[in-house]
């Protein structure tokens, strides 16, 4: 369409304008993560970036988190990285499946089976966290990563987007597979996976921030210091009782903290677009 | 804080690291709510006991905020799992007390663990906050404050007043509070934990009942009588205030404290533990003094009650834990280390040892406004105004009265409606809580 | 929608569903069956007496304005999000439609926020807002607004909506720009020659067909608003003042977890497993449309 001649300048300045508003509390933080706390407290703040950036990261990354959490900024990214990773990979792992037996089968109580699986979609753990956390308890799962990852793993929106995936499936594929001899278990290893790999990625995206930010289970459930994860970090960096925040500091680390979802993120976007919206079509 | 010297007196205190080297030691879990500074004075403790002796293990884990920790303590009990140590702020304390079985008490604990334990070592008001009614200690204060008054001496100066002057009364901090707003000062005054230091506070430093059977010590059945005309002239006094900002709400807990550390606000009527806070943060001078009273109001002032957090022992734990925490609990009351914690965080110190050492040390000489909070405290004896609140769900009351002061605040309500509203929904909720536990 | 090539077997496809089930009924329906129980009764805290009250909490529950007001907060709240998340970004994806160059880049960066915590996403907020050191809450302050979310209900409500529409602007932009691009540029030149105008094409032709799309979303939005907003308001303003931004999850959360409610908490834990329920209804109706007709 339209992309030169007159008012062409409306669609960027739009664009301009709606980034400059979307990216300006990014923006905010980035600046304060290089200021001094009397600087931030002196309101307002200004709004170019302050001579302590390296200080302060240095800070946060070396020492930050020391004396709040007992754990360094890196053990928690980490600590974060395997929930992520462990509830993003399980949650494709058992969707995959039962996506697959629900489109390519038919068997007795398969509509509750579909439905008993959609039901949780929408219910946040942190509505049902007292129950969970004693069936957790009753099953020696506490403060373990099983315990940290499986009840958060109890979630249908994956299987879903590979149900409707499936549906799109060509019939002519699954029948010459048919003809060729390949039984269900072939044709779901060999052309089915690889047939799902874009949308595999783009969940994987959306799983792995979703793991990577959760807060109040692994607060819960977790009971040795070295579980702790950064987003539980930065919450305690904040003080909540009699305790002075350390604003730079906080915003430094919560710049960290938020770098390796937006970096999957930025990576796979490709795949996060085309895996999502595709199936929609 | 040395570890150093914590060290040293560890081992002065008795701990023998003999035989045990080459066992694994037995873990303490301790569960707190403790943020920023706090939670690196906690994390530097355990690591001096740890490394005192090695027969046992202090593990700290945070949990969230005190509601936050309270409830991941509550929810481990009830799977059979938990800490051995649960940090559970002041108003806690009721639902804990009310819970029998599920605590162990500490008088007990020590005198089982062998250790020696003399409750008489503890501040009288300190002690008698966490005890029952005949005078059996149930949990260990670790964390002990009161309100008090900061005052921003170059604002003072700016507004044309004497810096060295601080309102002594209700009637003088209005009129100061006007001055600075006369003067461009954004904010006179502001006040962090709102119910705490305007409803709890001020009626016991007025003796004035906050609810009937001595403010629930002296049974369940308590009720709340905070919506009596003394206390509704204040808030209606404050709400007034509100509108020209000679006063100013800054939020529920202790959000307002920002507003004293960047200098919007010229007093601020909070914690005494926000000493360190504003000793860091502010780049101007300041001074404490004790909270205004009414000079209409008899007996005022009485004294002002405790807040803060005490460390409770779960049930259910093996005798070798129980003997941890009760070494640990040792540890933790020895002179020099709350002489330290008093001196470094602006908690009180909670034992007449620490007082009387840091007295000694020349330290309020040095520092006149850190006594305060100890003397006000301690100013008369206590009558059963001023005792402390022992009110199940009092979180949630605390809440509630928030949000009817809000709406007061914002003039949505008047001052009388909004107290007797929140009275009325309090009401419920004690009746609730007494039900639960009968 | 039913496939026509199906394999056989029964056994095969429950092993394949097996891990599953497995996980959904433990973490799931067992503590949904638990919080079933828990809401007919009433316990202390610790659980060390119990007793059976029937409907005595929900009852409790619909007598109590609280909870009525925190229902139509809840209301007003999921709606303003879903279209303060919906209207700016099919804006900007009409524009990133138009332009040939950087398209990429403002996609990159417009979906950023999507990729951060709502516990952290509360935190910028907080901070650029707040009345005393916030950026913009001081800058207002300046000029003469009376900006004070801590005791204005509708400043308040007005913030935790910003900060939660905030972080689904790059959601929903992606699959506006996507579905505005799979719209046959044949159609819109079509109309172009017959004199149409822009907005008249806009509206005719575009809008029409991006309405599965936009129904999609506005779903998805406010499934989101009702039930992944947690964070931010926990962040923001705790559902102060008064109760003006208690959105329903935050009470079942707060009456369980800060009040000990139990009882009461989990028959609000039911109420929303039955709204749960009934959205999953709409939203599988719709789905299953949308495979047919789509």
């Amino acid at each position: 369409m339209a992309g030169s001649g007159r008012g062409a300048w409306i669609p960027h300045a739009t664009l301009l304008a709606g980034l400059a508003l979307v990216l300006f509390p990014i923006y905010v933080a980035f600046v304060a993560s290089s200021l001094s706390l009397g600087d931030i407290l002196a309101a307002p703040m200004t709004l170019a970036p302050g001579p302590h950036l390296f200080a302060n990261f240095r800070e946060a990354l070396v020492s930050g988190t020391l004396g709040t959490s007992g754990q360094g900024v890196a053990r928690m990214m980490a600590n974060s990285l395997v929930m992520a990773m462990l509830i993003a990979i399980g949650k494709i792992v058992i969707s995959l499946p039962s996506a697959y037996a629900v489109v390519f089968f038919r068997f007795p109580l398969r509509r509750l089976c579909f439905w008993a699986i959609f039901v949780t979609l929408m219910l946040p753990v942190e509505v049902r966290i007292i129950p969970t956390y004693k069936v957790a308890a009753d099953l020696k799962l506490i403060d373990t990563h099983a315990g940290l990852v499986l009840p958060l793993v109890a979630s249908a929106t994956a299987t879903l987007l590979f149900r409707q995936f499936f549906l799109t499936i060509p019939d002519e594929l699954a029948e010459a597979a048919k003809l060729d001899g390949a039984g269900p278990w072939r044709f779901f290893i060999w052309i089915v996976i690889p047939l799902s790999r874009t949308n595999i990625a783009a969940l994987f995206v959306i799983l792995f921030i979703y793991g990577w930010n959760q807060y109040l289970w692994p607060l819960l459930v977790t009971d040795s210091p070295g579980m702790t994860t950064i987003v539980i970090g930065i919450r305690q960096m904040i003080g909540t009782g009699d305790a002075q925040t350390a604003w730079p500091l906080v915003m430094a680390t919560a710049l960290l903290a938020i770098l390796p979802p937006v970096v999957v993120m930025l990576t796979m976007q490709r795949w996060f677009v085309a895996g999502l919206i595709e199936p929609e079509k | 804080m040395k570890p150093v010297i914590l060290a040293a007196t560890a081992a002065a205190v008795g701990f023998s690291a003999i035989g045990a080297a080459s066992a694994e030691p037995t873990a303490v879990q301790w569960w707190h709510a403790m943020t920023a500074a706090n939670a690196a004075v906690v994390n530097q403790i355990a690591d001096d006991f740890n490394a005192a002796q090695s027969e046992y293990k202090i593990v700290p884990v945070f949990k969230g905020t005190y509601a936050e920790t309270m409830n991941a303590g509550i929810a481990a009990y009830r799977a059979g799992k938990g800490p051995d140590i649960l940090q559970i702020f002041e108003v806690g304390t009721a639902t804990m007390m009310a819970a029998r079985g599920a605590v162990m008490p500490v008088y007990r604990l020590m005198k089982e663990a062998g250790e020696a334990f003399d409750r008489n070592a503890y501040l009288p008001a300190v002690t008698g906050y966490y005890s029952t009614a005949d005078g059996k200690m149930l949990s260990l204060p670790f964390n002990s404050s009161t309100a008090i008054v900061y005052w921003n001496k170059d604002l003072f100066k700016k507004a044309g007043l004497d810096p060295d002057r601080p309102p002594k009364t209700w009637p003088e901090t209005f009129a100061i509070a006007a001055k600075l707003r006369t003067a461009g000062v954004p904010c006179g005054f502001t006040a962090a934990w709102i119910s705490w230091t305007q409803l709890e506070q001020f009626s016991a430093w007025h003796n004035l009942p906050f609810a009937s059977k001595a403010d629930g010590f002296d049974g369940p059945d308590a009720r709340l009588e905070f919506n009596n005309p003394t206390v509704v002239r204040h808030i209606a006094k404050l709400a007034a205030a509100e509108k020209d900002r000679s006063f100013d709400y800054g939020g529920r807990t202790s959000e307002p404290e920002g507003k004293f550390v960047s200098g919007e606000c010229g007093m601020i009527q909070t914690s005494s533990a926000a000493y360190g806070i504003f000793k860091n943060g502010a780049k101007f001078e300041f001074g404490t003094t004790e909270l205004p009273y009414y000079p209409d109001v008899p007996g005022a002032p009485q004294n002002s009650i405790i807040g803060g957090a005490s460390l409770w022992v779960m049930a259910g734990k093996t005798p070798l834990e129980y003997k941890g925490v009760a070494k640990f609990f040792t540890f933790l009351s020895q002179t020099a280390l709350q002489q330290k914690l008093h001196e470094v965080t602006g908690y009180l110190p909670i034992t007449k040892a620490a007082y009387d050492a840091t007295k000694e040390s020349g330290f309020y000489a040095k520092h006149p406004g850190r006594e305060i909070p100890i003397l006000q405290m301690t100013a008369k004896p206590p009558t059963e105004n001023s005792r402390g609140l022992r009110l199940g769900n009092l979180v949630q009351i605390r809440d509630i009265i928030a949000q009817d002061l809000e709406a007061v605040f914002a003039g949505k309500e008047d001052a009388q409606a909004g107290l007797d509203d929140a009275v009325k929904r309090g009401n419920a909720l004690l009746a609730q809580f007494q039900a639960k536990i009968q | 929608m039913e496939r026509r090539v199906i394999f056989s077997g029964r056994l095969f496809p429950i092993l394949l569903l097996t891990p599953q089930l497995i996980v959904t009924i433990v973490f799931f329906f067992w503590p949904a069956a638990q919080a079933l129980r828990q809401s007919v009764e009433r316990q202390d805290a610790f659980g060390l007496s119990t007793e059976f009250v029937g409907a005595a909490n929900f009852a409790g529950i619909f007598a109590d304005p609280a909870y009525l007001a925190s229902v139509e907060v809840s209301f007003v709240f999921s709606v303003a999000v879903a279209v303060l998340a919906l209207m700016p970004s099919l804006l900007l994806a009409v524009m990133a439609d138009r332009v040939v160059r950087g398209a990429n880049l403002y996609k990159t960066l417009l979906v950023l926020p999507y990729a951060i915590a709502p516990a952290i996403a509360g935190v910028l907020w907080l901070f650029l807002f707040n009345p005393s050191f916030g950026i913009v809450g001081s800058l207002l302050r300046r000029v003469g607004i009376d900006w004070n979310y801590l005791l204005d209900a509708r400043q308040a409500l007005l913030l935790v909506i910003l900060a939660a529409a905030w972080k689904q602007i790059g959601y929903n932009f992606l699959f506006f720009l996507a579905g505005l691009q799979a719209i046959p540029k044949s159609l819109i030149e079509a109309a172009a020659l017959d004199g149409a105008s822009a907005s008249r094409r806009f509206w005719r032709i575009v809008f029409p067909l991006l309405a599965p799309t936009s129904f999609f979303l506005l779903v998805v939005n406010i499934v989101y608003a009702f039930f992944d907003t947690f964070g931010v308001i926990q962040n923001v303003t705790q559902g102060g003042p008064g109760q003006a931004t208690q959105i329903l999850v935050y009470k079942v959360w707060y009456d369980g977890v800060a009040g000990l409610d139990l009882g009461g908490s989990a028959a609000q834990s039911v109420i929303l497993m039955a709204i749960v329920i009934a959205l999953t209804a709409i939203q599988f109706r719709f789905v299953e449309r949308r495979v047919h007709y789509g």
